[in-house]
């Protein structure tokens, strides 16, 4: 017999719900019936707590995200150049903007490229365009995630992306959802729903920005599909404030020999969640996750990566590392399903990290669960401070400990940092990389040598 | 000298059925079936105990109640089974006549001493040449140990549970529940309230016990359930091998097997632990079998070592983690184990080693295989706490499957606060290589033979670390548990 312990926080958005539900009294029929359905999806479950046996938050804490007040004032202004100087930019990209979980075409920069429709999803599910009905929330809406359930109910505007058979962009499409400068704690509910036609291919980048400094709930969702054939290149840099929470959804599902590589780059948030799941649903699809963390102050960063090798052929390649400082805390859970025909399935795991500090914690739990026999799988874990043999080295030849600690860190991020390849963007995470270093080593405790 | 002959399990190996299925007729005394405080002031009486272990038993049962009533029983391992039905079960299955311990083997039944020889544990006289003190466990309750007196010029004290109860009432009641607590979880509180009896081992200061001290459990009678409980303390110094091995009869119904063992290595000791289970695997249609729900945790204080090494093979469903504390600065925790999943077994098991001492080191080494319809977890908990400095951890779990219809699973939760540890975790999972297999059967072996010969050599880093007789013995569990899964 279990006790059922209420649902929690549930209160705190029905207000912003019936308000929603009031003012889109005219949308079509079936987003009213989706948001009512994971409403009620959502009251049933509240937000995740950290509650024995609750396995998909053991190690994150949500309480202080229960505690907030939020208020339901309407959104802030934001100015094209509070963007280009908090973000990466680039006028050569098409770059759409979602403020405060709203398309802004006047900050949204396009160019017309040929085989790519970029718009409002707001305006694409008022118009039921193309295949938005149905792919909408298709996959992540599900009902047993609270987050997808909260967002899909209050699902109403962010960027729609649909790419046409066969178009080949040699330009990075990029989104940019920002939370503007605002006294009170909002919650912002931003979504990207994007396909991606037979053959096609295309870099997508997608950056969360934060220009207050209040404490804010973003909780994006990304939607993916991709058809046979089609090739992503997909960058995610998240930048909140580090008072703010950010539980961000990616969901990806794969039709055959299809590409998805994908680099995260986090530093923001107090509380930060990237929820990543992709689904490889036909033979011969290739899914790459890769990351960097870094984290110091009394940040939390918890990247929950998993990927289901739902039939065969598919390799996928899970990487993350992290770099955790001052009182911080990292977790990552990764974890990659085979089921029973997905034979011929190849895939790798690991999560590398470097504790600089005697208050930081990393928890990793790279999970295998396997159920076809020829398959080959593997996964490591590492967490320790900078090598003492290393840093040694490096004294032994002039370099005081600082810049020597320096170097090594940075030679740790650098394997990552190298995978973000268009320039602008490069240039940009290693700004950020650059100018985060000295906070994390400000932060860290030195390490005897052995 | 060993005579390997002597403690060999006498069993042929070509049948690949259970060979342990058999039942021994011996007239039983049982409690009635289900669980209540009177049966638990029922065992403490039939037991002699006094006042102060009842109030224990009764503590446990009662949080025992109260989390059935809350949550029922633990859920989150990744195994499937109907469930236990907490009331059906005899929480008290004595062979009658046992209630006075045997004052030599010429007291034991003869039934048992044959259903002991049939097992091929060596309980006459003559297990003295194999080098084994035995304490024979019989459903619930110990029926013989061997070489007591000779154990006893060294001060060693090697006993059944109820024995040690009696007799150094100081010692049970110091260390009782000192590693593992009633409060540690469901099954642990559950046998805190009802187990029956296990073995006792106390190795004084400085003492390195020169023979392997041996348990052997055996559940007989239908509807019970076993709850042993071993305490092994090993006071500054000493050293002790320890091993455990268990058996059940072939039941289309399932049996609940619950027990906890303790050990506590105080400064600068060694325990090492190994344990070959066989409990009844269920038959291959998945009726039946053991469910063997067990906790084992090790203490491990200044410069001490513990080392677990198991071979599970049998049970329907296994959840068990041997764990070690590592309080001590410098101290040592190991863990080797092979499991083995085949038909509708279900195992979901690893370790956890919590490093609270500086320059603590722990290793890991588990293969799990799976075969049949079984399904293999490995879920390890390494914890590095803010006070570990230096601590070292290696771990390495490989997966091996046979067959498309298994499963291999691994879950590690690594948790690292502090900057000066070094933590290593690495993982494979795969099926045995075609080119090998091709190889060996080049050289004229059969598909089942080239099998079994990879996959004993795969496990090797475990074996290896079993003593000798338990070595060749996992060895042939291993073969004859696997037999049918190829081909």
């Amino acid at each position: 017999m279990t006790i059922e312990t209420p649902p929690a926080a549930v209160d705190k958005f029905a207000r912003a719900f019936e308000k929603l539900s009031s003012d889109k009294s005219t949308s079509p029929e079936w987003i009213k019936s989706l948001r009512e359905k994971a409403w009620s999806a959502f009251s049933n479950l509240g937000l995740p707590t950290k509650r024995r046996g609750n396995e998909l938050w053991k190690y994150t804490n949500l309480r202080p995200l229960a505690d907030l007040e939020f208020s339901y004032g309407s959104s802030g202004s934001v100015t094209a150049e509070q963007i280009k100087c908090a973000g990466p930019w680039d006028d050569a990209w098409d770059t759409l903007v979602v403020v405060d979980g709203k398309f802004s075409s006047e900050l949204s920069s396009l160019n017309g490229t040929t085989g790519l429709r970029a718009t409002s999803l707001a305006s694409a599910i008022e118009s039921s365009e193309g295949d938005v009905e149905s792919q909408l929330a298709s996959l992540a809406g599900k009902e047993e995630y609270a987050f997808t359930a909260l967002s899909t109910a209050f699902v109403d505007d962010g960027a729609y992306v649909s790419l046409g058979d066969g178009s080949e962009l040699e330009q990075p499409v990029h989104v940019i959802f920002v939370t503007s400068g605002a006294s009170e704690s909002r919650a912002v509910y931003p979504r990207l729903l994007m396909n991606a036609g037979v053959g096609s291919s295309m870099t997508l980048i997608e950056t969360h920005l934060n220009l207050a400094d209040t404490p804010q709930f973003s909780a994006p969702v990304i939607e993916i599909l991709q058809d046979g054939g089609s090739a992503i290149r997909h960058y995610r840099v998240q930048m909140e404030n580090e008072a703010s929470f950010h539980i961000g959804t990616t969901r990806v599902s794969q039709q055959g020999d299809t590409d998805f590589t994908s680099t995260s780059f986090a530093v923001g948030a107090q509380i930060a969640r990237n929820d990543v799941h992709t689904l490889l649903d036909a033979p011969g699809a290739n899914c790459t996750l890769h990351g960097l963390y870094m984290t110091n102050g009394s940040q939390h960063q918890d990247q929950e990566i998993s990927t289901t090798h739902a039939k065969p052929g598919g390799s996928s390649d899970q990487f993350y590392k992290g770099i955790l400082s001052g009182k911080s805390h990292a977790v990552f859970s990764g974890k990659v399903i085979v089921m029973r025909n997905a034979q011929k399935s190849d895939a790798n795991q690991k999560d590398l990290n470097l504790l600089l500090s005697r208050g930081a914690e990393i928890d990793a739990k790279p999970s295998l669960e396997i159920y076809a026999d020829d398959i080959t799988a593997s996964h490591g874990a590492t967490a320790g401070h900078v090598d003492r043999d290393t840093l040694f080295y490096l004294q032994s030849r002039g370099v005081d400990e600082e810049t020597a600690k320096a170097i090594l860190v940075r030679g740790f991020a650098e394997e990552m940092l190298n995978e973000f390849e268009p320039p602008t963007l490069f240039d940009f995470v290693e700004r950020v990389t650059d100018e985060r270093i000295p906070v994390l080593l400000a932060e860290s405790d030195t390490i005897g040598t052995a | 000298m060993t005579n390997q002959n002597t403690i060999s399990r006498e069993s042929d190996l070509s049948g690949g059925e259970y060979k342990w299925g058999f039942v021994t007729d011996v007239d039983t005394e049982l409690a009635p079936k289900g669980l209540s405080e009177d049966i638990v002031r029922l065992i403490s009486e039939k037991k002699e105990e006094p006042e102060w272990l009842l109030e224990w038993r009764l503590k446990a049962y009662r949080l025992w109640a109260d989390l059935e009533k809350k949550d029922g029983e633990p859920t989150w391992a990744m195994i499937d089974y109907p469930g236990v039905d907490f009331q059906d079960i005899y929480y008290y299955a004595a062979p009658k006549g046992t209630n006075e311990a045997p004052k030599s083997l010429d007291d034991v039944d003869p039934e048992m001493l044959e259903t002991f020889e049939k097992l091929g544990i060596p309980l006459q006289e003559r297990a003295a040449l194999a080098g084994v003190a035995v304490d024979a466990v019989f459903d619930s309750v110990s029926v013989a140990t061997t070489m007591e007196k000779q154990l006893g010029e060294l001060g060693i004290i090697f006993c059944s549970f109820s024995e040690a109860v009696k007799n150094h009432p100081e010692l049970v009641k110091k260390y009782l529940g000192s590693v593992v607590p009633h409060t540690d979880n469901f099954y642990a509180a559950l046998n805190s309230a009802v187990f029956s009896d296990g073995s006792f081992a106390y190795i004084p200061p400085g003492v390195k016990c020169p023979i392997e001290l041996m348990t052997y459990f055996r559940i007989n009678t239908e509807g019970s359930g076993q709850f042993e409980r071993t305490l092994i303390v090993a006071d500054k110094g000493a050293y002790v091998s320890y091993l455990e091995g268990c058996t059940a009869p072939f039941r289309k119904t399932s049996q609940l097997h619950a027990a906890v063992v303790e050990l506590v290595a105080l400064d600068d000791a060694e325990i090492k632990y190994s344990t070959i289970q066989n409990w009844f695997p269920g038959t291959k249609d998945g009726e039946g079998g053991v469910y063997n729900f067990v906790t084992k945790r090790g203490r491990a204080d200044m410069n001490a070592k513990i080392s677990w090494t198991q071979v599970e093979t049998g049970s329907a469903i296994t959840w068990k983690y041997p764990s070690v504390i590592l309080r001590g600065d410098n101290s040592v925790g190991e863990f080797f184990s092979v499991a083995l999943a085949n038909n509708h077994q279900q195992a979901d098991t690893g370790t956890k080693m919590i490093h609270i001492g500086k320059n603590t080191k722990s290793t890991i080494v588990s293969k799990g295989i799976s075969a049949g319809k079984g399904n293999n977890t490995y879920r390890g908990q390494v914890q590095i706490m803010p006070g570990a400095e230096n601590a070292v951890n290696h771990t390495q779990c490989d997966s091996l499957l046979v067959g498309d219809q298994c499963g291999a699973h691994t879950v590690p939760y690594i948790e690292v606060r502090n900057p000066t540890a070094r933590l290593e975790h690495e993982a494979s999972t795969s099926k045995v290589s075609d080119d090998q297999l091709f190889y060996l059967m080049a050289r004229g072996l059969s598909e089942e033979e080239a099998h079994h010969m990879i996959i004993t050599g795969w496990s090797r880093d475990v074996i290896k670390e079993l003593p000798f007789e338990f070595a060749l013995e996992a060895s042939q569990l291993l073969k004859v548990s696997l037999e049918g899964a190829v081909g």
